[in-house]
């Protein structure tokens, strides 16, 4: 075995060992902490599939901001565990098996599908940010400032739903 | 030897998870941590195939950077709507939210 898989797989492990604590901790200030180790886990994929840029933005947002929001949405609300509630409704055992199923046919899709091979001997660019840049620059401009514009809309938007009336 | 296949069980099985607390959490914080972990998973699927089908192109790694904008987004609306919600209604368990039920 390699050290890159050896990587793999040990990453694969937190990724989904603190995804399966996200799903079922009762504790749900618990299941909040569990999703930074999660977003890291998911952060080391991105850093072996020679992603490093989008690696940095995933701690920067993910790991950094969403976390920090989903604390701060569980201390505004009911500002507890959450223990002394119950957590799931009565749907476990349907929810279960639809999500048993959907892994099943997504894992067999993707093991019986024949992948063509990556084309032989070509090199992997380098994904600069630089290069990032200048591909959001060019052929993606308009998925560029698109994007910023639901952005803005977005964050108006949550000021104007969260805002108290008065 | 590492192959495509190797992240996309890592991602469905991510994605089977994301799923199931979507499906049986009743608390709407928690389903929002859910739709978190399911963007998660589309996203290694994207800078993945980025690098085992189409390493010349960057497309992958250009539409996981905004699948994490856009995730930023709904996370801040979908908290504003939690908040507005306990606000009037003094509760964030989804079931319990019912008022526009026939």
């Amino acid at each position: 075995m390699t050290g890159e898989a050896i990587v793999f797989y040990l990453l694969a492990a937190v990724t989904l060992g603190s995804g399966v604590m996200v799903v079922t901790s009762s504790n749900i200030v618990h299941a909040a902490a569990a999703l930074v180790p999660a977003f890291l886990g998911v952060t080391g994929l991105y850093i072996l599939l020679n992603a490093e840029f989008v690696a940095g933005i995933q701690v920067l947002i993910y790991a950094g901001a969403i976390t920090v929001l989903i604390l701060f949405a569980i201390m505004l609300t009911e500002g507890g565990t959450g223990l002394g509630t119950r957590q799931r409704n009565e749907q476990a055992a349907v929810g279960t098996a639809v999500a048993a199923a959907m892994a099943a046919l997504l894992i067999a899709v993707a093991v019986r599908t024949g992948w063509a091979p990556p084309p032989a001997g070509a090199v992997l660019p380098s994904y600069t940010p630089g290069a990032i840049g200048q591909s959001f620059l060019r052929q993606n401009i308009l998925v560029f400032e698109g994007t910023s514009i639901v952005l803005l809309v977005s964050l108006m938007g949550a000021i104007l739903i969260a805002r108290r009336e008065d | 030897m590492l192959g495509l296949t190797h992240y996309l069980v890592v991602a469905a099985l991510l994605f089977a998870l994301g799923l199931f607390a979507v499906v049986t959490r009743r608390n709407s914080v928690t389903i929002l941590m859910g739709v978190e972990l399911m963007l998660n998973a589309a996203n290694i699927n994207l800078v993945a195939f980025n690098k085992y089908a189409a390493p010349a192109a960057m497309q992958g790694q250009v539409f996981a950077l905004i699948v994490i904008t856009l995730a930023a987004c709904e996370a801040a609306v979908g908290l504003a709507l939690v908040l507005a919600a306990y606000r009037t209604l003094e509760t964030v368990y989804v079931d319990e939210i019912n008022i526009m039920k026939w």
